[in-house]
């Protein structure tokens, strides 16, 4: 067999992200097993993954493992270029950029949690946007705001506190 | 169970209270502004089947509606209306008391006056729902 031209060597960068995408994959399709009443509101666990990579490796590598988690999320889940896919990517686009924002304010003052609420409420948000834009375009999407909102707090205040309680101790399987 | 919870509480900086009290406002006023459906901002006053006068719910004022058996008195204050006196033989439009949501109508039928609030979400009207 002709030896190929092209070798990709994986470094050492490359396989702590795919491991940390592994991890949120994982949430991501365990967490579609919980039947849940609205379309759109959904606890997001695999953001504690973003969250915690956010805090130790910064926001390139946040960005690296919350899209390739939306893309091989959504290709576990046959959800590929549907709907829910774009609205997934829509909002974790808008979280990943106000992430990288929020992410410069002082951290004695703002832990994990505001991180987790701030990125909760952009990824609503930029789901609502393209909602309006495309799928539903009717400002009667507005009126399950309050519902979302809410949402947003309370599943931005768990996945906050968890991510804060994982950093909390030592630092295991990942180098 | 105390102690496991002031566990939690510990992972909360300042700031994260002041995040958290700023998304539950956020929800609140969301809730407010986008579920008021149904505040009435318009009053409409029929006589005799015809529009006798249609004027906004913002400020108070009494108009006076002449009919067959006499003059029916409605009272309008900022957000809600009633009849406040009628000729009819039952009055079942002045029992009716103050008007408050988008839709509702009063009927004083004797004196062929009607009253009824307009404007906001109005779903249905209190006749046909």
């Amino acid at each position: 067999m002709t030896p190929s031209t092209i070798e990709i060597v994986p470094t050492a960068d490359d396989r702590r992200i795919a491991r940390l995408a592994a991890a949120a994959i994982v949430l991501t399709v365990a967490e579609a097993a919980i039947p849940l009443p609205l379309p759109g509101v959904k606890p997001g666990l695999a953001n504690i993954v973003t969250l915690i990579v956010l805090a130790r490796w910064g926001w390139r590598d946040a960005v690296w493992v919350a899209l390739l988690r939306v893309f091989a999320g959504s290709l576990l889940l046959g959800q590929l270029f549907a709907p829910g896919f774009f609205l997934s990517l829509a909002g974790s686009l808008a979280s990943l950029a106000t992430l990288g924002l929020a992410m410069h304010l002082p951290r004695r003052w703002f832990g994990p949690v505001s991180l987790s609420v701030f990125a909760a409420f952009a990824h609503i948000g930029g789901q609502l946007v393209l909602a309006r834009l495309w799928l539903v375009p009717h400002d009667g999407v507005f009126y399950l705001v309050p519902v979302f909102a809410l949402a947003a707090t309370v599943f931005g205040l768990v996945n906050g506190l968890v991510a804060a309680k994982l950093m909390q101790g030592p630092v295991s399987g990942t180098n | 169970m105390r102690a496991r919870l002031s566990e939690w509480v510990v992972l909360l900086r300042p700031g994260d209270w002041l995040v958290l009290a700023g998304a539950l406002s956020l929800c609140v006023l969301s809730a407010l502004a986008l579920w008021r459906g149904g505040a009435p901002d318009r009053v409409v006053v029929r006589a005799g089947g015809k529009v006798f006068a249609e004027t906004g719910l913002a400020r108070a004022q009494v108009v006076e509606v002449p009919g067959p058996l006499g003059i029916t008195r409605i009272e309008i204050e900022p957000g809600r209306a009633r009849v406040a006196s009628d000729p009819g033989p039952r009055q079942y439009c002045v029992r009716q008391g103050w008007l408050t949501r988008s839709g509702a109508v009063a009927i004083c039928a004797p004196n062929q006056v009607s009253l009824s609030l307009a404007g906001g979400a109005a779903d249905y009207d209190s006749l046909n729902y």
